[in-house]
């Protein structure tokens, strides 16, 4: 295939990836801006949306339409209620210290992980996508058109879902009551709550929010990708990376910082191997962690 | 003067763990094997974490680091046995040197992040030359060059004996550091850094060291596990076996000599029955860490030293 | 289908190791054959011991091998019962004796080790990942413990492992790619395009078939290797070449349904010949939404999934043994897809071991070095109700077993085999001789 058409296809599918990718960071970014925790079961909430979905759409027949719709709102609402739930049995017990929250999460990680083998069963399944239209684009190689010039209409349906849920969550953010109790907690734990602000339950509620965006994105990715319950690991170490190179708890940062890394997911698979471009990114994370805390757009040192 | 009762006490160990192998029949002699290169691996981990207050998440990079160090040594230079174990600790070693200068510039959570970031590259970076380290599927090192000074350490007897000897040697060396100088400023560290530098250390030699220290633990126990064991490969270097030692640690006490022992021991013998009932097994993994950090922050050692007047080392 | 040769009718031996290999079938297989047959010797081992033979069945029950781990569960239970049913090995029953090893190497070790020491299993038996194979067979070897693996990995014939490992129930990646080579070249396009997962599994595929597409004066325009554990694959199919005849792809893990689909978006009805290893699409529904392309495309498969005017008696009869339809699925779950291509190595080996050892006398654990020779001794595997995939040689020097290799095309959203290669074809050279290592 031509340069030009190779790196087109590998930005579009890198778009695909990106808009995932940013709203699950977005949830462990949140989650980290408001309550300081660093949340190593964020892919395993990830994990849980793609396997709920599928739980539901092969539980409602008709059309795949039907069960990916349910998928939608079913999933995101019962893993919100588990994270919310261990937020208010294990994190608010251990009064949200750094370190402590870490070793908790990674059991959580565990636990989870476990229990949806348990129930799930080892082995991936697929869902259904509500609509999947190969379309064609229209690049000449030579003299005639070949294979491999298109996209899918259910990838541009991804993209577009995720600027509207991330439009939403922005209108939500800065418009509504919840979203100004957030940001006040954020800024200061002590003032917010001596303004009256139930910080106890701001927190819970954020831990849920963000664990919901993640099982949101699986649900969207799930009808391209699979279900399976070890999925959770890449999708938290990118958005690890993501929150960092984008300044942790800055969301602006991690919005630029998940296009950018989803975006060279795949391009820089167009020069060197997969796992080459990963050595890179992580090493970069660890980099920029070391001599530039605030991320690569973060304004204020930490 | 007064009877060293802590040296005591880890000696009486040590005995005991070496008579275990005439009364363990051999599937638990070949399980504890196992279990004293990981506690060799965990002890270490204990003097970064438990004495020195540094959450490290990339250990497995280390452990890994001595694994390859010794078996491709042996693998393309022929290396013999007893050459290859110590090429393998110095490999981790100076790996760990090497991360600890750049990673002890951040603390807490970032030091956290940055050391997963490194041992997630080393996994990758493994994978990535997977021409000469086989990768997942990793390799095998031929039964017969693995022995030392005639010891054939494929043999279940001296393979126990090897490991309890690692393990002992692991210990004591421990033993002496947390009671040395050096062990106090390091607890210090752990305290309160500030203060600890306003008495006149400077804390970053002292932490590079423990980084180190812990590194080398790491390597002697991954490259122990190779040529004990026989096989090298990518597996050993994933978050998991970060995982697993900083589980021993919590488990068998923070900042005792002896936990990662006791963690060990009990974390491996939970497993092996939580495999008779489920194949979910590694839930206990994660059920044992939360009820760890909620109820037993200090461990079974480090609650059991708070009733013995903290003699403990 | 076309025709096939079997171990007798072989023509134009190629080498001294096949003349041998064919000589030493002739004359050790008639012995071998020959004394399966001696009923005389079970009363006597029967009087000693009913104690039962155990063996120990290390499975992915957990990890990404877990769809394999299933049925080659049910098949090793399947075959089990049924040897059980005919009065088990030299009169005494047989125990399955099922270890997750989690599709982790470490693990595999510790199994084994348990197995030895803990249950006392007289054998070990069973995996298929190659890590977990390579990580368990030196504690096998030092543990002196025969371990019979069903994994098509080239590491026993390599001479990489040991004495004490054997894989006499499924062919091996390297003769199964030789022998594809040549119906490919000769029937799709010389030109191919190699895609395959980035580790040891996929690097026998790159190497092997490559050189003999080679040598069928065909050519590997390009190989592009995907990490085992990607999620989207569109982004690697780019860089096919355009001049590419043939796509051939081989994939392995949890994602192999969305490789495929992948592949089908990508190509969109254009696009060159595709020629697969079923690995891509093992326990995944051929009806699935988004394989339609696949319709026309041809498929290496172990063992036909689909039965049809092809399949023998034998394999009806452990096909229904183990549970499975006539479309591969489980009798009791049409969705449940089976492992078709791969799992029959179980059930075969199974009937091996309790050849061997009724040959041997086999009766505890001192003889097992007697068991093994046993088993380094059988030449022939006839086609039988034992061997329901087909005949096999069985090369006792490098512990590896050969047989007839499928190919097979999409019809229908069906596998209907086309093509079945000679034993020959997949034969080379040997690369070890376990049997001068000591026991």
């Amino acid at each position: 295939m031509d340069f030009g058409p190779q790196l087109f296809l590998a930005s579009l599918d890198g778009m695909v990836t990106a808009a995932v990718l940013a709203l699950t960071a977005l949830g462990l970014s949140l989650v980290f801006g408001v309550m300081r925790v660093v949340n190593v079961a964020h892919g395993e909430f990830f994990m849980l949306g793609a396997v709920i979905a599928w739980f539901v759409a092969s539980n409602i027949g008709g059309h795949a339409a039907i069960g990916f719709i349910a998928a939608l709102i079913i999933a995101p609402l019962v893993v919100g209620a588990i994270a919310a739930a261990a937020d208010w049995i294990v994190l608010k017990r251990l009064d949200y210290e750094p370190e402590a929250t870490i070793v908790a999460t990674i059991g959580l990680l565990y636990i989870l992980q476990q229990g949806a083998l348990v129930t799930f069963g080892p082995v991936a399944q697929a869902v259904e996508p509500p609509f999947n239209k190969r379309i064609e684009i229209p690049w000449f190689e030579g003299a005639n058109v070949g294979w491999g010039l298109f996209t899918t209409s259910y990838k541009l349906f991804v993209i577009g879902a995720t600027i509207a849920i991330l439009i939403g969550v922005w209108l939500l953010l800065s418009r509504t009551k919840i979203g100004l109790v957030m940001r006040a907690t954020q800024l200061d734990r002590e003032t917010a709550q001596a303004f009256g602000i139930p910080v106890e339950k701001v927190y819970a509620l954020t831990f849920g929010f963000g664990a919901a965006l993640a099982a949101l994105a699986a649900v969207l990715i799930v009808p391209i990708q699979q279900a399976d319950y070890l999925m959770g690991g890449d999708p938290l170490l990118l958005s690890f990376i993501v929150v960092i190179i984008g300044g942790l708890g800055s969301l602006r940062g991690t919005l630029v910082a998940a296009l950018i890394i989803g975006m060279s997911d795949g391009i820089i698979s167009v020069f060197f191997t997969p796992t080459l471009a990963k050595i890179i990114a992580t090493l970069a994370v660890a980099m920029v962690l070391v001599f530039r805390p605030q991320g690569l757009f973060g304004a204020k040192a930490q | 003067m007064k009877p060293d009762r802590a040296l005591l006490l880890h000696l009486a160990v040590i005995a005991a763990l070496f008579a275990m192998q005439y009364v363990l029949p051999a599937y638990h002699q070949g399980n504890l094997a196992r279990i004293l290169v990981l506690a060799t691996f965990a002890t270490g981990y204990n003097i970064l974490f438990g004495y020195t207050g540094l959450l490290s998440l990339g250990h497995a990079l280390f452990f890994a680091a001595g694994m390859y160090g010794a078996g491709m040594t042996m693998r393309f230079l022929d290396w013999p046995a007893l050459a290859a174990f110590p090429a393998g600790i110095v490999a981790a070693t100076l790996l760990a040197g090497m991360i600890g200068a750049l990673a002890l510039r951040t603390t807490g959570v970032a030091f956290m992040i940055v050391t997963l970031m490194f041992a997630q590259a080393g996994y990758l970076t493994i994978l990535y030359f997977n021409e000469f380290t086989r990768g997942d599927e990793g390799f095998v090192i031929v039964q017969a060059t693995r022995n030392i000074l005639g010891f054939d350490l494929s043999n279940d007897d001296v393979r126990f004996v090897a490991a309890w000897l690692i393990f002992s040697v692991g210990l004591l060396v421990a033993l002496a550091v947390v009671r040395s100088r050096m062990g106090r400023v390091l607890v210090a560290i752990r305290e309160n850094e500030e203060r600890t530098r306003m008495l006149g250390f400077d804390p970053f030699p002292y932490k590079l060291s423990a980084v180190a220290l812990s590194g080398a633990y790491a390597g002697a126990a991954g490259a122990a596990y190779a040529l004990l064991f026989g096989s090298v490969g990518a597996s050993f270097a994933s978050i998991q076996y970060s995982i697993e030692p900083l589980l021993f640690v919590l488990l068998g006490g923070t900042g005792v000599v002896l936990g990662p022992l006791v963690g060990a021991i009990v974390i491996f013998y939970l497993i092996e029955y939580a495999r008779e009932v489920t194949t979910a097994y590694l839930i206990v993994v994660g059920v044992a860490l939360v009820l760890l950090i909620l109820f037993a922050r200090k461990g079974v050692l480090g609650s059991l030293r708070r009733r013995t007047d903290g003699w403990l080392p | 289908m076309t025709e096939a040769t079997t171990p007798d009718s072989a023509e134009k031996p190629a080498n001294e190791s096949r003349r041998a290999l064919l000589k030493g079938a002739a004359a050790i297989g008639a012995v071998a054959a020959g004394t399966q047959m001696l009923p005389g010797m079970v009363p006597y081992i029967q009087a000693q011991t009913s104690e039962p033979i155990k063996i120990g069945f290390q499975v992915h029950k957990t990890g990404i091998g877990a769809a394999y781990g299933r049925w080659y569960d049910r098949t090793t239970t399947a075959a089990a019962q049924l040897i059980n049913d005919e009065g088990g090995i030299n009169g005494r029953p047989v125990e399955i004796i099922a270890e997750d090893d989690g599709t982790d190497p470490k693990r595999g070790a510790e199994v084994i080790e348990k197995f030895a020491t803990q249950h006392n299993a007289d054998i070990a038996f069973g995996t298929l990942f190659s890590h977990v194979v390579i990580g368990s067979a030196p504690r096998a070897g030092e543990l002196k413990l025969p371990y019979f693996v069903v994994s098509e990995g080239h590491h026993v014939a390599s001479g990489m492992l040991n004495r004490y490992t054997l894989q006499p129930g499924i062919t091996d990646v390297r003769s199964q790619v030789q022998s594809m080579a040549p119906w490919v070249a000769d029937n799709l396009g010389k030109k191919v395009t190699m895609i395959y997962p980035d580790f040891a599994f996929g690097h026998d595929h790159r190497d092997y078939f490559s050189a003999a597409m080679e040598a069928q004066g065909g050519e590997v325009v390009a190989k592009i290797a995907i990490p085992p554990t990607e999620k989207s694959f569109t982004k690697y199919f780019t860089q096919i070449p355009r001049d590419t005849e043939v796509l051939y792809h081989v994939m392995v893990g949890p994602a192999v349904l969305t490789f495929v689909k992948e592949l089908g978006e990508f190509f969109g009805g254009r696009g060159p010949e595709v020629f697969g290893f079923i690995d891509s699409l093992e326990a995944v529904d051929m009806a699935s939404p988004g394989l339609e392309f696949l319709d026309g495309t041809y498929f290496w498969e172990g063992n036909p999934r689909y039965a049809g005017d092809w399949s023998s008696d034998h394999d009806a009869f452990y096909r229904k043994a183990v549970g499975v339809d006539a479309n591969g699925a489980s009798v009791t779950d049409p969705k449940d897809i089976s492992t078709y291509a791969h799992m029959f190595g179980c059930w075969e080996t199974l009937h091996i071991v309790k050849a061997a050892m009724e040959t041997s006398d086999y009766s505890g654990p001192e003889g097992r070095a007697g068991l093994i020779e046993a088993v380094e001794n059988m030449a022939v595997f006839p086609h039988s109700r034992a061997h329901p995939q087909g005949d096999k040689l069985f090369n006792g020097r490098t512990h590896q077993a050969f047989g007839h290799q499928f190919i097979s095309q999409v019809k229908d959203e069906k596998l209907v085999p086309v093509h079945r290669t000679s034993i020959f074809d997949s034969y080379y050279p040997d690369e070890v001789d376990y049997t001068k290592q000591s026991f």
